[in-house]
């Protein structure tokens, strides 16, 4: 097989940063934050890549949608393995009302023009947690999807997938071409070898814009205010059981 | 000893690899037999009831009612004691209350923080009455401005370090141990670390402190000024005193500001002189924003990768280095890392590695280098040695050391601040074993020694090391120090049989 896969890579603040609010509650401080790429889709580019070593794919296009600094977040899919990036640039306070739907109609086009035969993402973003965009893209192609992916095999023009759901696993086949998502258990990404961080650099990036896709990213929604969490109160402690038991009695809870 | 009343029964969480194993250490009064038990008071019934009228009581514990192994055994199950009561003070007052009434009754104490240290100097070597600062925990203060946070001594480094971040400022110092050590613990025994190389050692970034004397007195050196030169600099004398010249209960702590960027790279190297030229060409072309410089051999990745399922980057090589940068500017960190990188490939310095892509790697590849001293105990008994040589002879101690011993041992390996020149050696066997032990001390004493090196660079001396001072320190020097040690404790209460080669009782 010698399929093309095209993977959707997201740039989000790093998943040990402690996000904080800004004071005019319109959004969370990104200036100055460290930033990586979505852990669920550097699973999916490990997924697209271990597909061609394993000479299932022949080619992995790594997209991403959003401000210039996309281009490391690109950067990271090449050394990891992605053959060619592809970024659509969207900035300020047009990326800050971007949604799962841009995303999705941005997907299905570049499926069309580069024939793509498998799109991976990772199932959500760990920003938004929408979980909306395999979906959808799914859905605008009218291709079959296969999400929260923990296991994916390749048999004759199809995909067999395990999937993560509520009441276990579940195992479907879907037809090339095909929407898969990529949950947490799908495989370890891999460190990118300094050799393979070196030659990202020579890949090729193709800069576009939304109006080359034809995709409107006028917002859809308006933010309306946002917030930091209710603080927790703080616990008491006691010096014995006894006292728990007292407190428990005073809260009215024994 | 029989107790006259109730008392609560609290039950101190542990470190889940002393808590399996403590039960089997060998009492070190029989380990050591030639240790002898100083003329002190044995504790009575009077003695409890006076310390239970000045705490509460869950600040009192006996071994009546208490499992005190915990506090009695070391992180390294290599050093118990026999310790029937701990005291767990919660105000400098208490302390003050505590060292008057011991010391005019001629009772011993081992004064202990975290119990991460790795020379024995954390817990009793008889029945000395164990001051854990445990309970004095807050930070009383952070001040972004000056950097400057007071903390009490019993404050856990990583407690603090998050306080400190959400003042955008961090700790001076960063070490393995930090989920469990104190920081008073680390300033007492002048501990170092990974970033040692960047910030300095704590006699740098220690403004202030305050230490309760063995009389109780309570001396305040808590001043918060960067700059002050009006007399001796007494606060020195305690940092890295190991508890013999007075208890720390109170830091005044000199922080740096919160890195904006912090990149970590991991290569892996094929000779020692490439592990030369890495280092000279970091310092050189990262400058300011280096902030540690690691090696590991292989005989150590193996055994982390293997004892603690953990995962290379690269594939086997004689030698691996982590480097750490630290800085405000994240593009102009990244440029300066990928041009140092582009010349070590391009030359063959480095054959392989990688750059940490996010917070996740980079946590990854420090276990691989922090978690190296957890492996190793998980093989037995380890023999470890943390020294001082210069740095073109970094690892050269490790291969005769290998040389020396055959197949003895299960490992020896080495790894360490080589941005320092501080070496760990380690060497691991099944059991503790004597033939294993004499083979290799005073093998590696002399050998550090003839180097003009330091047989404890950043361990401290506690009770395992004390005979071997004088490897590293003149006769005179050693004598001064015991001048000193008489002058601030002429009973001898604080910390006995720690530090000073043969017994102060003699």
């Amino acid at each position: 097989m010698s399929l093309r896969i095209l993977v959707g890579v997201k740039r989000v603040i790093d998943y040990a940063v402690k996000i904080r609010v800004k004071p005019d509650k319109s959004g969370v401080i990104t200036e100055g934050v460290k930033h990586s790429m979505n852990p669920f889709d550097e699973i999916a580019i490990e997924e697209a890549v271990r597909m061609k070593e394993k000479k299932i794919a022949k080619e992995i296009v790594a997209f991403s949608c959003g401000p210039a600094q996309c281009q490391e977040t690109l950067r990271t899919a090449l050394a990891m393995g992605a053959d060619r990036g592809i970024h659509v640039e969207v900035a300020g306070p047009q990326y800050e009302t971007l949604q799962p739907l841009h995303i999705s109609k941005m997907l299905a086009k570049l499926a069309k023009d580069e024939q793509i035969d498998i799109i991976i993402v990772g199932k959500q973003a760990i920003d938004d947690d929408c979980n909306q965009t395999a979906q959808m893209t799914a859905a605008l192609l009218d291709w079959p999807q296969a999400t929260s992916a923990s296991k994916i095999e390749a048999k004759d023009g199809s995909l067999q997938v395990v999937r993560e759901i509520d009441g276990g696993l579940e195992t479907i086949k879907v037809k090339l071409p095909t929407v898969v998502s990529a949950d947490l258990r799908l495989n370890e990404p891999r460190y990118a070898t300094l050799p393979n961080i070196m030659k990202a650099k020579k890949k090729p990036i193709k800069k576009l814009t939304p109006k080359d896709l034809g995709v409107d990213v006028s917002p859809r929604i308006q933010i309306v205010t946002v917030e930091e969490p209710p603080v927790r109160l703080a616990g008491a402690k006691v010096e014995n059981v006894d006292m728990v038991v007292e407190k428990l009695k005073a809260l009215g809870h024994a | 000893m029989s107790s006259l009343y109730k008392l609560s029964t609290t039950i101190r969480k542990l470190h889940s690899s002393a808590a399996r194993f403590t039960k089997n250490v060998e009492f070190t009064a029989v380990r050591y037999p030639y240790l002898k038990r100083g003329s002190y008071s044995f504790l009575s019934d009077r003695h409890l009831r006076f310390f239970q009228s000045i705490l509460s009581p869950h600040q009192v514990l006996t071994d009546e009612f208490n499992d005190l192994s915990g506090y009695n055994v070391d992180w390294m199950c290599s050093v118990r004691g026999s310790s029937r009561l701990v005291l767990r003070p919660k105000t400098t007052e208490e302390v003050g209350a505590i060292l008057q009434y011991c010391n005019a009754q001629n009772i011993a104490i081992c004064p202990q923080g975290g119990n991460t240290g790795l020379v024995g100097g954390s817990v009793p070597v008889f029945d000395e009455v164990i001051l854990s600062l445990g309970l004095m925990d807050a930070v009383i203060s952070v001040d972004e401005l000056s950097g400057i946070a007071i903390v009490q001594a019993g404050c856990v480094l990583e407690k603090l370090e998050t306080v400190l971040h959400l003042n955008n400022l961090t700790l001076p110092l960063d070490l393995g141990a930090k989920g469990s050590c104190q920081i008073g613990g680390n300033v007492a025994t002048n501990a170092g670390g990974i970033r040692l190389l960047r910030y300095g050692n704590l006699h740098g970034s220690v403004m202030g402190l305050t230490a309760v004397l063995a009389n109780g007195q309570i001396m305040d050196c808590l001043s918060t000024n960067k700059k002050d030169n009006t007399g001796y600099d007494l606060k020195q004398l305690f940092i890295g005193s190991e508890g013999t010249l007075g208890v720390v209960t109170q830091v005044a702590l000199h922080c740096p500001s919160k890195p904006t960027s912090v990149q970590v790279g991991f290569f892996g190297i094929n000779s020692f002189d490439n592990v030369l030229e890495t280092l000279r060409l970091s310092k050189q072309s990262l400058g300011e924003i280096l902030s540690s410089c690691e090696l590991i051999d292989q005989s150590s990745m193996e055994c982390v990768t293997s004892q603690l399922k953990l995962k290379s980057p690269v594939n086997d090589f004689p030698f691996y280095i982590l480097i750490e940068t630290s800085g405000s500017n994240a593009d102009h960190d990244a440029e300066k890392l990928n041009s140092l990188l582009e010349t070590l490939l391009k030359n063959g310095t480095i054959m392989d590695g990688t750059l940490a892509a996010d917070s996740t790697q980079a946590t990854n590849l420090w276990a691989l280098r922090e978690r190296i001293a957890e492996a190793l105990a998980s093989e037995g008994y380890v023999y470890k040695y943390d020294v001082s040589v210069p740095i073109r002879q970094f690892y050269q101690l490790v291969d005769v050391m290998r040389a020396e011993l055959g197949s003895l041992p299960i490992r020896c390996c080495g790894y360490g601040h080589l941005g320092d020149g501080n070496l760990h050696l380690n060497i691991t066997s099944q059991e503790y074993n004597t033939v294993l032990l004499n083979k290799i001390e005073p093998f590696v004493y002399n050998w550090v020694s003839r180097q003009r090196g330091s047989v404890s660079a950043e361990h401290g001396v506690g009770l395992k090391k004390r005979d071997y001072i004088e490897y590293t320190k003149s006769p005179t020097s050693v004598y001064w120090m015991r001048r000193m040690k008489k002058l601030f404790d002429p009973n001898n209460i604080l910390n006995p049989y720690k530090i000073f080669p043969g017994s102060l009782n003699d």
